[in-house]
């Protein structure tokens, strides 16, 4: 089966305090083949270059957005991206196609555990729905959008040791989705991804 | 040589009292000399009969005065002016001639004579229009821009009328005035005319014009640059006065109109970079020349001849006023110069002018208009002069009060005028401030006394004048009255300040943005009244230092954060200590105590960094923090 051009797009403005996103990011340029893109390393001022990140886009089969969640959305520079790059006629619009069929996967970390997010956690709200308006930001742009790839409980993942799991998971993900061995698209209905990973790994053994 | 020192006293005293209180009158500068002479003449016969020889010699002044209108024509805007030029200013000064030639011969002066006066009287005065429009803030209204096409046409067609006027010359006074006249005129012995003549005389005239043209064109920026670079600026006024005086020479050699010559040598270099220093050098001296003339004009005006013919000079006066205004709102309406504006047009140039002065005294040398005549015309140009302040205090008080109501619209459009900004200095830091106004249509005149570099940002299709920016004169001539904003890059901190200083102090409604070559140069300029510094290294040291960061494997986001949070402390500690500096260093030397400043200044930033470490966390630090481990704990369902 022909390979899957991956753009991973990292948003974390303060790496060095970082437990988890930062091991998940370095794990994800270990792999061969995977584009990785460190948004405020690159635009440290903000001065995202449009046409950089929309020929990065048209490159790529599958995107991934992977930042921590921050008051239930991206941190700044991701929204800001957002505003910038998705425009009316590239991603949108008449004649706006070109992320049409493509699919937008986001690997992200909470500090809530898993339980906070439903109706009646603190959280109130299961993670999928918190996650809509990114939904349909793909939709719009006529993209597959993917179950989330989850690390919830972010601050204590590391002493539980669910870290280094995750990120076993993560790296067989992000081959797996390069080597074309999963079908994100199927799994869009799914509360999360992370299943569907160990499922896949459990038969490889 | 005592009595010529108490003579040239006499002269100067009489203009320095006359002049500012002319102008602080409103009624302009030409008036103040007017007056003045008036006063030391006719009055008091403090001078006497030596004002006519002197009159020959101001003359030369307005040679000089065309010169520099010729410098101030610059192609593109003659260009852009065309239709108003040559419509309006060419309709006013033809229909006005034509009217005025017609009262005279109704009243029986031979046609010679007729057109002469017309002529005389067709001028508007530009020093007192121009003057007023500038003092009131109506340069930019539409009845202004008219006015001053106008008075620009006239400028110029006065050459052709210096040229025209010897030819109306009237046998009869020619025989009266032969003897005065070979007296007057044993200079003009030394002309070409009576040496050679024939073909050989004609080709020398074309020559003559070639050599102004084509020297002015090739020659004068390697001569200029020559001057320049040896850095002595009474140099270059040397060699200013030497090209306009020696084209005045040539030009009389070959009998053809001096002004003619300087005005042609001022229209070819009216595009070369050292245009505001000729401005400059030259002002002065047309200045004084042409306010000796005027006073020898009011020194000639003869009361007796006044008294004898008092309701004639009052009627002419007003007579004349009243066909000019009448012509003047009949081209308003005839180009569609609409309300307030077209009677801010009729009103402003309902007088004569200075120029008729000078068409005066030619046209007597030339007997085209007998001296009794003169005698009667002068006083009736001078009142018409007096009575202009009067006409713009109508404007302003009936006229503008009636279009009030409707006036607010275009109102703002004159205060939107974007004046333009002046940069002092061209080097490495002027050169990006200028590159950045202009990749933003923002006008920009730019000065620098350095001809290597005016001659190096050339090749980028960069526009600079020559000249040092320290002089006050230069920085008249840039136009800093209408500049909005005034740049200074200069690389020297001494003269910064002095400039910063001048510029406040003199043009206070103009923002004054400087570079400082150090701190301490900064606290000067700030003291000095700058709106706003910027130390030349701070900026450029601050974003090396992130580079550095970034090469020892600081992220670059945090590298920014850093880079903003180092500046602000920075800045914070400098604000106090400069606060604290001021108190206690009032009228001290700056430069022993800068030392001690910086040690007290670096202590604060350090103290301040400390304290915020002791609380946690330093303020680089304070961003994206995520919670505690155990927050979750606290969190209410």
């Amino acid at each position: 089966m022909p390979e899957k051009n991956v753009l991973l797009l990292f948003a974390h403005p303060a790496i060095e305090q970082s437990d988890a996103n930062v091991e998940l990011f370095n794990a994800a340029q270990s792999i061969d083949g995977i584009q990785c893109v460190d948004l405020y390393a690159e635009y440290p001022q903000h001065d995202i270059d449009v046409c950089i990140e929309q020929q990065r886009l048209r490159e790529s089969d599958v995107i991934i957005f992977q930042f921590p969640l921050y008051w239930y959305s991206t941190p700044a520079i991701l929204k800001d991206w957002m505003d910038l790059v998705l425009e009316h006629g590239f991603a949108y619009g008449k004649t706006g196609d070109a992320l049409k069929d493509k699919t937008l996967l986001l690997a992200i970390t909470a500090g809530g555990p898993e339980e906070a997010y439903c109706g009646e956690g603190f959280n109130h709200y299961s993670i999928r729905e918190l996650l809509r308006p990114l939904e349909q930001t793909a939709n719009f742009c006529r993209m597959a959008f993917s179950a989330p790839f989850v690390l919830f409980g972010t601050r204590t993942s590391l002493d539980d040791e669910r870290l280094s799991a995750h990120i076993l998971h993560w790296k067989r993900l992000l081959s797996a989705i390069k080597d074309n061995q999963i079908d994100l698209k199927a799994s869009s209905h799914l509360p999360k991804l992370n299943a569907e990973v160990a499922k896949l790994m459990e038969l490889e053994q | 040589m005592t009595g010529y020192f108490i003579q040239a006293t006499i002269y100067l005293l009489a203009a320095i009292i006359a002049v500012p209180i002319a102008k602080r009158l409103g009624l302009g500068s030409v008036l103040g000399y007017l007056i003045a002479g008036v006063v030391i003449g006719p009055l008091t016969g403090l001078v006497g009969s030596e004002t006519v020889t002197i009159q020959h010699f101001a003359e030369f002044g307005v040679v000089m005065m065309l010169f520099l209108v010729g410098l101030e024509l610059e192609p593109k805007m003659l260009w852009e002016m065309r239709n108003k030029l040559i419509g309006l200013g060419g309709l006013q000064v033809s229909l006005t001639i034509a009217l005025v030639m017609g009262g005279c011969l109704v009243l029986g002066l031979a046609w010679q004579t007729a057109l002469a006066v017309g002529l005389v009287l067709s001028l508007s005065s530009t020093a007192i229009v121009l003057q007023t429009f500038n003092e009131k803030g109506l340069a930019k209204t539409e009845g202004g821009k008219s006015a001053f096409s106008v008075l620009l046409f006239q400028d110029i067609a006065v050459i052709p009328m210096l040229a025209l006027i010897p030819l109306l010359a009237l046998p009869e006074l020619m025989d009266i005035g032969v003897q005065a006249s070979q007296e007057d005129h044993h200079g003009d012995t030394f002309n070409l005319s009576h040496l050679v003549s024939g073909w050989l005389y004609a080709l020398a005239v074309l020559a003559s014009i070639i050599v102004v043209v084509a020297g002015g064109h090739y020659l004068s920026r390697p001569l200029f640059k020559f001057i320049a670079a040896s850095g002595l600026r009474e140099m270059f006024t040397a060699t200013a006065l030497m090209l306009v005086i020696g084209i005045a020479a040539l030009m009389s050699f070959v009998g053809l109109s001096p002004a003619l010559g300087t005005f042609l040598a001022g229209v070819v270099l009216a595009n070369s970079e050292f245009r505001h220093e000729l401005e400059t050098d030259i002002e002065p001296f047309k200045g004084l020349l042409l306010g000796l003339f005027f006073i020898t004009v009011g020194a000639g005006i003869d009361f007796q001849v006044i008294n004898d013919n008092l309701s004639t000079v009052l009627m002419a006066t007003l007579g004349i006023m009243l066909l000019k205004a009448l012509v003047l709102f009949f081209l308003a309406w005839l180009f569609k110069i609409k309300k307030n504006d077209g009677w801010l047009f009729t009103l402003s140039l309902a007088q004569a002018g200075e120029f008729g002065f000078v068409l005066l005294s030619f046209t007597t040398q030339h007997h085209v208009i007998p001296k009794e005549l003169a005698q009667v015309l002068s006083p009736v140009v001078a009142l018409s002069m007096f009575l202009t302040p009067a006409l713009f205090i109508l404007f302003d008080k009936v006229i503008m009060g009636f279009y009030q109501a409707g006036n607010d619209a275009r109102e703002a459009d004159t205060i939107d005028d974007h004046g333009p900004v002046i940069i002092a200095g061209i080097g490495r830091f002027g050169q990006i401030i200028n590159r950045l106004m202009i990749a933003n249509d923002i006008h920009t005149v730019v000065l620098d006394h350095n001809a290597a570099i005016i001659d190096r940002v050339g090749k980028f299709r960069v526009k600079t004048w020559y000249g040092d920016a320290t002089r006050p004169d230069l920085l008249h001539t840039a136009g800093i009255e209408q500049a909005r904003l005034f740049v200074i890059a200069i690389d020297d901190p001494v003269r910064t300040v002095d400039l910063v200083k001048h510029v406040k102090h003199a043009y206070p409604q103009v923002k004054v943005l400087v570079r400082a070559y150090d701190r301490g140069n900064a606290y000067e300029l700030e003291t000095a009244g700058a709106d706003i510094v910027v130390p030349e290294t701070y900026f450029s040291a601050l974003q090396l230092g992130g580079e550095a960061l970034k090469a020892m494997d600081y992220h670059p986001f945090k590298v920014e954060q850093i880079k903003r949070n180092f500046y602000k402390a920075d800045r914070e500690g400098h604000k106090q200590a400069y606060a604290s500096w001021q108190e206690r260093e009032e009228g001290n030397d700056f430069s022993s105590s800068y030392l001690q400043l910086f040690m007290e200044i670096e202590q604060r930033i350090i103290a301040a960094v400390k304290q915020n470490r002791i609380h946690g966390h330093d303020n680089s630090e304070s961003g994206w923090t995520p919670p505690p481990k155990q927050y979750t704990d606290d969190v209410d369902a």
